[in-house]
């Protein structure tokens, strides 16, 4: 625990502006990540500016006929809202999958983004980790590595997003908005999150003092088929070993369009256009949802205890899309995998 | 129609359970102190060598920093490996915090931080600067198993194997039927909801009231006494209540000798908590491999049984249980070899974890007896019973009560066990494959010399009292049940007191062996009491019970009448008033009795089923159904009793599909050291379990007929799941836990 000074933020204006003075400033919203990090000193923020005041708390009607998601909206109303329970079921879906309900009840959508990686050895200060401090070695890749990413690590970090939300905000190609010092700013979902490369200590394309104001959902349609399929060590409560999110839309037994994202498998949620286009005009097949699943992980690389998450990946990506095909989503609440 | 204050065997609320829910039971973090400091632990990052320097200038700058405390500064101590012994302690050197530089584990204690604040502590710990100088450490059992050893020196009340009977190997050789694997069971830490605690309260003239989370008020009383040269006078444990414990609480942990160590030194209170981290930096469940060799007749009587185990223990203790023994016990067979080793890693020593030894023990026979089952194509229940063992034939000695093969019937009965298809992969619930799996179970029944005190008033108040714990198991609410039965009271009007170090002698609360032990003191202690107000009854003026015998009354709501003519009584009030007596007390021991020790063996057992449904193509696991039925002697409570054995289960699912410490053999540490890390099943894992009690006349371990419950829910449980897993999809895994990887693998 570091000591730090609070502040609560008027307006965005004034939040963007007092964050970006201060190079240790962090934003707090809901807090469940950004307060365990603190305790256990792997973020020490000098300055806390709670944003939690600031008019983002809403869930409105977008121009092009989508939604959007102002960043304070919890999970909570988020999953249970009807327009998203309606329009973007895959999405409530998702963010049913993670957590808990208190958790959920706390944690907002912008925040939900900006949650850290699980990985053990960036949570203990007590060995090294190249996220947590540059430079140090990553110990996940010749140590304990089951939770770990198998697409598109580095030799520096192998880290995984843990994130269900931003898998299914993947797949319905949400756009996130930003406010900072330099004016708003818009970025695709798929776009924020990046790779670990050189830089694993970098998450997103966030600049210091820029805050995300909303995640908006496109109109498409994508209510009728789809699905979001996670696996993990126990049937709740526990970060996805592998989640897939899909999200098509039939013409008659023709598949018109597809998105598919992964979680639990990389640094971001994991999407390959390459699968996707496969998938766009053929009818729903176990050939064609296995070699979809071949090509995404195609190029995927396994370390000791996670080297099953490239079969098991494959599978899921299989059963998924089998789910979405039929109109047959998984429940969150019922575990038997449908 | 049912006795009034007839308690025992009926299903009763726990008596502590408003206190519980209201917040008014208070646990060892929570009692408060006038000008109490806050110490928080620095832990070691390193698993082996020494510490370099320490630099604490940044942590004492912080106004409000008391102290930090190393093993540079830290105050003089005992020092002899006997003074920090405890009654629990195995045999070697215990972990001496702050001792020197050495460091030999991972996580090991290094320094502690006091301040004014627990916020400016915890803020401080951050800006302590240790400098390593480290040494190869070696924490991989794979690597040390071919330096195993048998321990030479017995850890006490630990049975080492017995020795070998008739020619286990040869015959296992001719065997026409044989199975021979090896089993693991991955690292287990307890972690009991309340993380480990101590508050120091510095009283004025210098003596220490500490409320420590141990199983064992007076076990860390007399360890905070000889380590620190206090008088037992000078040191009081109040822990009246303890938020789960599981083996964790039985030695006295590191936060306790770091607490009382400020206390001493800053002459003021002081409270230590450990962190969710930090509880993986002490004892746990050790990693052990087993290898098991079966030989069968056809017909499924065992010829010969091999059992050999190997566990990890520290550098510097030699950490034993009870891991093969239990085969024989379980099992008739005339060639037996059981073996049981140790390798030394640099981890802390392990420590005993609910049903230590016969969890793991039992995981790997019972899922061996299985394999035996499919071997000879006959049915697991069957194969048990074909084997059963009539008697203890290591010690050649009876049982004092045995009812496993009911045990057996009235699982199978209400699980349906007739219905089941033997061959694996033949049942199915949609797309799911189902399997239904059984194990066995058994623990012994132990118990331990215990003392009791029992006051009774005029106002028709009772208090027993003893220095027993209730870590969480109903300890409260028994005990009570049998003080209010024996002076024929209503339980409103008896109030226990334990978890205090000042009450009369007890061991730690564990091995199940304190409702037969604490219930048969505090049943002693009342008879007592009972027998002197009877003797004041009796000498009433004119009393109508002046020609009666003990015998020939009963004691129910306060009163003493004769038992076929209850007009004729006598109140407590009235009896006590004539004798002359405010108060009647009268303290008791109850202890094991050695003649039946010497000549039979008492145990409990069970027969656990399991459904799972599996989603093969995805490795997804649901354990859909349990049911075990338990055989433990008399049941004092059986909503409390019920409990225990959910709670046992639910720690065996754990075991089977779950738990696992998981160690970076590189930085030789534990590195899930978190509960989103470290699974433990949720609500959502947990589906139907039917407890059966089993009913079993047991008359010699105590006059109530007490086993103890605490862990026998947890044996067996998991080989029933991993056999049913077998069923379901006919792949044998024989590491536990049984994750998606090593299904699909």
């Amino acid at each position: 625990m570091n000591r730090f000074s609070y502040l609560r933020a008027t307006s965005i204006d004034e939040a963007v502006r007092e964050a970006a003075a201060d190079p240790t400033a962090r934003f707090i919203a809901g807090g469940t990540n950004l307060i365990d990090l603190m305790k256990y000193n792997v973020e020490r923020p000098t300055r806390l500016i709670d944003i939690t005041r600031l008019p983002l708390d809403r869930i409105e009607e977008s121009d092009g006929g989508g939604l959007r998601i102002g960043a304070l909206v919890t999970n909570d109303e988020a999953a249970y809202d009807p327009r998203i329970h309606d329009r973007y079921p895959l999405l409530s879906s998702a963010i049913l999958a993670g957590a808990s309900p208190q958790l959920r009840n706390s944690a907002t959508t912008g925040g939900n983004l900006l949650q850290r990686t699980r990985c053990y050895y960036f949570y203990d200060p007590g060995t090294p980790c190249n996220k947590r401090e540059p430079g140090t070695g990553c110990p996940a890749t010749t140590g304990r590595n089951r939770i770990h990413a198998i697409l598109g690590t580095s030799e520096h970090c192998i880290a995984t997003h843990p994130s269900d939300m931003a898998v299914a905000l993947a797949a319905l190609e949400a756009v996130v908005h930003i406010a900072g010092p330099d004016g708003e700013r818009t970025i695709a979902l798929s776009d924020f999150h990046r790779l670990p490369g050189d830089h694993p200590e970098i998450d997103t394309i966030l600049q210091h003092g820029e805050i995300i104001t909303a995640v908006e959902l496109p109109s498409t349609d994508f209510s009728r088929n789809y699905t979001y399929l996670k696996l993990r060590d126990r049937l709740s409560y526990a970060f996805a070993l592998v989640s897939v999110a899909v999200a098509l839309r039939m013409e008659g037994e023709t598949i018109a369009e597809a998105r598919l994202a992964l979680g639990g498998v990389a640094h971001k949620p994991w999407r390959d256009p390459e699968a996707e286009a496969m998938l766009r005009g053929q009818s729903a097949a176990e050939g064609l949802f296995a070699s979809v699943a071949a090509c995404i992980l195609k190029d995927a690389k396994g370390y000791e205890d996670n080297a099953f998450k490239i079969d098991l990946a494959k599978r899921a990506i299989i059963r998924a899309l089998f789910q979405a095909a039929s109109g047959t989503p998984q429940s969150q609440t019922d575990k038997r995998i449908q | 129609m049912q006795q009034p204050n007839a308690y025992i065997g009926t299903p009763q609320n726990r008596v502590d359970g408003r206190a519980k829910v209201t917040g008014g039971a208070k646990y060892a973090a929570e009692f408060e102190a006038p000008d109490l400091a806050f110490g928080i632990v620095v832990s070691s990052a390193i698993a082996k060598g020494r510490i370099k320097s320490i630099d604490t200038s940044a942590a004492l700058a912080v106004p409000g920093v008391l102290q930090v405390f190393t093993h540079e500064n830290r105050p003089r101590t005992a020092w002899l490996d006997r003074n920090f012994r405890d009654e629990t302690a195995p045999p070697g050197s215990p972990f001496r915090p702050l001792y020197d530089d050495k460091v030999i584990y991972s996580g090991q204690p290094v320094a502690l931080v006091v301040a004014e604040e627990f916020e400016l502590a915890a803020h401080a710990a951050s800006l302590v600067r240790v400098e390593y100088e480290t040494e190869p450490h070696m924490t991989d059992l794979d690597l040390k198993r071919s330096e195993a050893y048998v321990p030479p020196k017995k850890r006490s009340g630990v049975k080492p194997p017995p020795s070998p009977r008739g020619d286990a190997e040869g015959v296992f050789a001719q065997a026409p039927v044989k199975v021979h694997a090896e089993y693991r069971v991955a690292i287990e830490h307890h972690n009991p909801m309340e993380t480990h605690a101590s508050t120091v309260v510095y009283e004025d003239d210098g003596t220490l009231t500490i409320h420590d989370k141990t199983q064992g008020a007076q076990n860390s009383q007399s360890y905070v006494a000889s380590v620190f040269g206090l008088s037992s006078s000078q040191v009081r444990v109040v822990s009246p209540y303890i938020g789960g414990a599981f083996g964790s609480g039985l030695r006295p942990q590191y936060q306790l000798f770091l607490a009382v160590m400020a206390a001493l030194e800053l002459k003021r209170s002081v409270r230590v908590v450990l962190t969710r981290d930090q509880m993986f930096t002490f004892g746990f469940r050790p990693l052990t491999i087993q290898t098991i060799s079966l030989g069968a007749n056809p017909d499924g009587k065992l010829l010969s049984i091999m059992h050999d185990a190997t566990q990890t223990t520290s550098t510097f203790e030699d950490y034993q249980e009870v891991v093969v023994n239990w085969s024989n016990l379980l099992y008739h067979c005339d060639n037996v070899k059981l073996t049981y080793k140790l390798a030394q890693v640099d981890t802390y020593t392990p420590t005993d974890m609910r049903a230590p030894g016969a969890a793991l023990g039992v995981a790997a026979i019972e899922t061996a007896m299985d394999e035996l089952a499919y071997a000879t194509g006959i049915d697991p229940v069957e194969l048990r019973l074909r084997n059963y063992a009539e008697m203890d034939e290591a010690d050649k000695k009876s049982f004092t009560s045995k009812e496993l093969r009911a045990c057996y019937q009235l699982g199978a009965e209400r699980f349906g066990w007739e219905k089941r298809n033997p061959e694996p992969r033949s049942m199915r619930d949609g797309r799911e494959l189902v399997g239904w799996g059984m194990a066995s179970g058994v623990w012994e029944a132990i118990m331990q010399k215990t003392a009791a005190r029992a006051v009774l008033t005029q106002d028709g108040n009772l208090e027993v009292a003893s220095a027993t714990m209730d870590i969480g198991t109903g300890t409260y609410t028994i005990l009570t049940q049998i003080a209010a039965e024996t002076l024929g009271l209503p339980m409103t009007s008896v109030a226990t007191k334990i978890g205090d170090s000042s009450l009369p002698k007890s061991p730690v609360q564990g091995g199940s062996w304190t409702a037969a032990s604490a219930g048969s003191a505090v049943q002693n202690a009342c008879l007592s009491v009972r027998e002197q107000i009877f003797k004041y009854a009796r000498q009433m003026e004119s009393s109508p019970l002046a020609n009666a015998s003990i015998e020939q009354v009963t004691f129910a709501e306060g009163r003493i009448h004769l038992t076929n003519d209850p007009s004729a009584s006598v109140t407590f009030a009235e009896a006590m008033q004539a004798g002359g007596v405010e108060r009647i007390e009268a303290e008791e021991k109850a202890s094991p009795g050695m003649l039946t020790s010497m000549r039979y063996s008492g145990y409990s057992h069970s027969a656990v089923f399991a459904e799972v449904k599996v989603d093969e193509e995805l490795g997804v696991i649901r354990v859909t159904r349990i049911v075990t039925a338990v055989a433990a002697g008399t049941i004092l409570n059986p909503k409390t009793a019920r409990s225990q054995i959910l709670g046992g289960v639910v720690f065996g699912l754990g075991m089977a599909l779950e738990e696992e410490s998981m160690l970076d053999h590189n930085l030789g540490r534990f590195m899930n050291h978190n509960l989103a890390e470290y699974h433990v099943p949720v609500n959502a894992d947990v589906y139907d379990i039917d407890v059966i009690f089993v009913s079993e006349h047991e008359e010699m371990l105590n006059p109530l007929g007490i086993k103890g419950l605490g862990e026998i829910g947890v044996v067996g449980t998991a080989a029933a799941i991993g056999n049913a897993i077998f069923h379901a999809t006919g792949k044998r895994i024989r590491e536990y836990p049984i994750t998606i990887d090593k299904l699909l693998g």
